[in-house]
């Protein structure tokens, strides 16, 4: 049986960020992810916000954690070189008699330690946001109000875990968990991959000192499996529509509505490459796989996001639109603590908005849980920072010149839309944690996520995939598992064996 | 280094190689074609269908034959080509005459060129399924015709076996047949409108000949499958194009083809602040083919989409020879006519969506000028008249008109200026039933 000091389950934004935390500490730390790849559930699929810390309740590990968070992410982003920037926030107010909710939030606000906060009035935000509706009559301005990327959020956490000495087995479901005489012992389920070499499904039992549950929308299922006082989360699916960076500049804050029962409500907000994003719906569901968009959905985030800005430019600009489901616990807060009848067994639960903000902070704070569990020294040898994969788009000529001198590569556009050359693929492939699906080279470098959706790029990124992970191309596939592109060869060619990812390039 | 060019052609294609070709016979020598892809040819390269060139060399040909006639001009004139470059940047210079273009390659990394004429050439993008918004879930196994289209012609490997297709659009067509001829099941063929929006002669010989179901006012309204796809929702539309509820039916499949409608690609000319037709996508131009920026011409399917590529070649033929004689002037004026000048605006209405050109300089114009234009409907049975100025010019019965099928019309310039140079030119539809 394979043991481990550490063992985390779910590879989302915050297991990745307590491993990297660990990954300080002589720790042997193992992360199980069933999907392919980092940032396959809930991370991928939200706001991408670093919310300032006005909204939750004073007191809650919600509130705790996300002023903590939010003075983070400046620095973080800056150490672990991911997309962040600190665009501000505006929580916009349609109607004179709801100023007393208005004000309420900025007394939570400035209770929770939110800086910088103000009230402006309806000429004041249309000076600073001219698209603001004609109705907003007042709005709650949150100067540290970030965007962020997830995707490399996540990405990096997890790149610099791996560099640090965290092990991560993907395509690997935990089915059950059983408390041993000391630790716990994990039985998962291993599905054939690029990654494992597997050829059919197998089996693994892990023994385990510390559990570490991140495993989002399902977390409450591993908690039940080892403790008696029982959790429960229900899924709330949010459906967003992402628009063409053609309107990404049509607002440059985040504007939010009066928050409701449900949660923030529908934002529209710039996106930290410069799309324009309108979302969240907030609809709570049983099956939490299932993250399919509905008409209903996506013809109420257009109808709601229209509300906050004068003529939403979603007309012929909406380029993708997704859905995402957000863990909510009945008790409406965070659980980040040891199981009171499961000692090593440490729950991250319930981590809902603002998750993304706060799972940095949460990384620290769980980390300091597991120095009180089993005392590890610190390692010497940290590696603290990490370089992100160079962005072709986004360098000025010069800069191209120094990519191209140093690869090719850097020189040959593989994605048009949003120019993404074949050196950043390799990169994203050849990293620590690296890129095995099309959607997984999508997160990191954003092929194929501009205005044609990969339309013309799919064939050459598959290509790519397969020559740099040595396989044919009939295995590669969108997001793991059974989600191959191709279904082999036309009638005439059935009975060549043919190898390698044959290419025409 | 900056390299100086007097004409660079953006795109290898169809339109491309025709406008280098042209402007090189033209007497321009001084010419440079820029092609992203490894080989020149543009998307004819996948099209191994044959149907082109029926009106320019009066034979059938296969699409790589048809791209091949022009690739060997441009191979025996000589006519400079860069392939495997993708052009980055496109601006003016500051005094407005010189276009910067940055092109970015393996072999030359970055390279700056100023060109004195620029012809846009660069083709069209598919609608996709986000720009569509269909919900349900995000499984693999959802292609535009074309990438399926590439992977069975090119890479020699099928996307999938059991296929629905939606939109009626030429490429859709075509796949259909292709992906039957190579051992796929196509189920059907779903179309929002009420008529297709490919060429007659494709539903007959793609989808009539086989027995594949063409569904008109039908769309799909849901996506199913968590990793690969498993099935799709289609309903019937009304005639609001909004689903029916209870017409939903639920159709096993493991790929969706989208042939939703092509896009031209744009966001280069953007760049230079070429103004664009809300209509078409694509830039206004006057009977030079000349958009908004002196200088700068347009044609092929970045200027508006063609259903057949002899049209391309023509049009494209047309742009090399102006963009020839701009350079051969010498004079640098606005492309929407100088102060003085006083250009004849095209109007179209009635059912007639719009038209290219948009804009005619009546001294600039040639004794016959080619005007194509598209209806938005189907008409049987109707008039197409044009007039200058509320005069009636010419009244051409047709017996039926689609959408999917783009029409032209000649217009003698002795009969436009007859009475003076008029200041609109109407396009419209007649004598529709009921009236």
């Amino acid at each position: 049986m394979l043991k481990k000091q550490v063992v985390i389950v779910g590879a989302g934004v915050t297991g990745t960020c307590i491993a990297r935390e660990l990954s300080r500490r002589q720790l042997d730390v193992l992360i199980i992810e069933r999907a392919s790849d980092v940032c396959e559930g809930t991370s991928k699929a939200n706001s991408g916000i670093a919310h300032s810390g006005y909204d939750a309740k004073p007191g809650t590990l919600k509130a705790r954690f996300n002023i903590e968070g939010s003075r983070l992410m400046p620095q973080l982003a800056k150490e672990l070189d991911f997309p962040y920037r600190n665009n501000g926030s505006l929580v916009l107010c349609f109607d004179e008699a709801d100023m007393g909710a208005l004000n309420e939030l900025l007394e939570r606000g400035r209770t929770n330690g939110v800086e910088g906060l103000k009230i402006l009035s309806g000429d004041e935000v249309r000076g600073m946001e001219p698209n603001v509706s004609d109705e907003v009559v007042a709005a709650l301005y949150a100067p540290t109000g970030g965007v962020v990327d997830p995707f490399l959020l996540t990405v990096a956490m997890a790149e610099n875990a791996a560099v640090n000495g965290v092990e991560f087995s993907f395509d690997t479901e935990v089915t059950g968990i059983e408390k041993s005489s000391e630790g716990y012992i994990l039985s998962c389920e291993q599905y054939p991959s690029i990654r494992n070499g597997l050829d059919s499904p197998g089996s693994l039992q892990i023994h385990a000192d510390i559990v570490i549950n991140a495993a989002g929308v399902h977390a409450d299922r591993f908690h039940n499996m080892v403790s008696d006082r029982k959790i429960h989360l229900t899924p709330r699916k949010g459906e967003y529509c992402l628009l063409d960076k053609k309107v990404g500049g049509y607002v440059s804050a985040t504007l939010f509505q009066l928050p409701t029962a449900k949660g923030k409500g529908v934002l529209v907000t710039p996106t930290v490459h410069g799309n324009l994003m309108v979302g969240p719906t907030a609809v709570d569901v049983e099956d939490p796989d299932k993250t399919d968009t509905s008409a209903d959905g996506l013809n109420a985030v257009i109808a709601t996001g229209s509300k906050s800005v004068k003529n939403l430019p979603s007309k012929g600009n909406i380029i993708t639109s997704f859905a995402g489901l957000r863990a909510h616990e009945d008790g409406g807060d965070f659980i980040i603590e040891e199981v009171s009848d499961a000692p090593g067994f440490i729950d991250v639960a319930g981590i809902e908005s603002p998750g993304l903000t706060v799972a940095p902070a949460i990384g620290r704070y769980v980390s300091e849980l597991v120095d009180g569990m089993c005392h590890p020294q610190m390692k010497a040898d940290f590696t603290a920072t990490r370089q992100g994969i160079p962005s072709v788009a986004l360098a000025d000529t010069g800069e191209r010149r120094r990519l191209i001198e140093q690869n090719p590569l850097y020189a040959k556009v593989i994605c048009r839309c949003e120019l993404v050359t074949e050196g950043e693929i390799v990169d994203a492939i050849r990293r620590p944690v690296g890129a095995v699906t099309l959607d997984g080279i999508k997160r990191r470098v954003r092929a194929g996520m501009g205005r044609c959706q990969a339309g013309f790029c799919t064939p050459k990124q598959v290509n790519i995939l397969a020559r740099e992970l040595g396989v044919d191309i009939s295995q590669i596939t969108k997001k793991g598992g059974s989600s191959g592109l191709l279904t082999g060869y036309p009638k005439d060619e059935k009975d060549i064996t043919r190898k390698g990812g044959a290419s025409h390039e | 280094m900056n390299k100086h060019v007097s004409i660079l052609v953006i795109g290898g294609g169809p339109a491309g190689l025709a406008a280098g070709v042209s402007a090189y016979k033209a007497g321009i020598k001084d010419v440079l074609i820029i092609e992203r892809d490894v080989r020149l040819g543009g998307i004819l390269n996948q099209c191994i269908h044959n149907g082109f060139g029926l009106h320019t060399f009066k034979e059938e040909l296969t699409g790589p034959e048809y791209a091949a006639r022009y690739i060997s001009q441009v191979e025996e004139l000589g006519v400079p080509y860069r392939l495997a470059t993708i052009v980055t940047d496109l601006q003016l210079s500051d005094d407005g005459h010189t276009k910067i273009v940055t092109t970015m390659d393996e072999q030359g990394g970055l390279t700056v060129y100023e060109a004195d004429a620029v012809i846009l050439a660069m083709g069209c993008r598919e609608r996709a399924r986000g720009a569509l918004n269909i919900p349900g879930e995000r499984p693999a196994g959802i292609y535009t015709a074309g990438t399926a289209q590439y992977f069975v012609n090119l890479e020699g490997r099928m996307p999938g076996r059991e296929v629905v297709i939606l939109g009626s659009g030429d490429i859709g067509l075509i796949m259909a047949r292709r992906m039957t001829l190579e051992g796929a099941h196509v189920k059907l063929v779903a179309e929002l409108q009420p008529y297709s929006g490919g060429l007659k002669r494709n539903i007959v010989q793609c989808l009539d000949d086989y027995g594949i179901p063409l569904m008109l006012s039908h769309t799909v309204v849901k996506i199913h499958g968590d990793k690969r796809l498993t099935g799709v929702t289609i309903a019937e539309v009304d005639d609001k194009l909004s689903p029916i509820p209870g017409s939903e039916k639920f159709y096993e499949c493991d790929t969706l083809l989208l042939s939703c409608g092509l896009l031209p690609e744009n966001e280069l000319s953007g760049q230079l602040g070429v103004n664009l037709s809300p209509v078409t996508f694509g830039a206004v131009v006057n009977e030079s083919l000349e958009t908004s920026v002196p200088g700068v011409f347009s044609c092929g399917n970045v200027l508006h989409v063609h259903d057949l590529v002899d049209y391309v070649s023509e049009e494209a033929t047309a742009a090399g020879k102006h963009a020839a004689e701009y350079i051969q002037s010498g004079i640098v004026e606005s492309a929407e006519g100088g102060s003085d000048e006083k250009v004849t605006r095209v109007i179209t209405d009635g059912g007639v969506r719009y038209s290219v050109p948009s804009l005619l300089r009546a001294d600039h114009m040639a004794d016959l000028t080619t005007i194509r234009f598209r209806v938005g409907a189907v008409y049987k049975d109707v008039d197409v008249v044009t007039y200058a100025d509320g005069r009636e010019l010419a009244r051409l019965h047709k017996r039926v008109m689609a959408p999917g099928e783009m029409e032209q019309l000649i217009l003698r310039k002795s009969d436009l200026i007859s009475e003076g140079v008029p200041s609109e030119y109407r396009i419209t539809i007649e004598n529709k039933a009921g009236q």
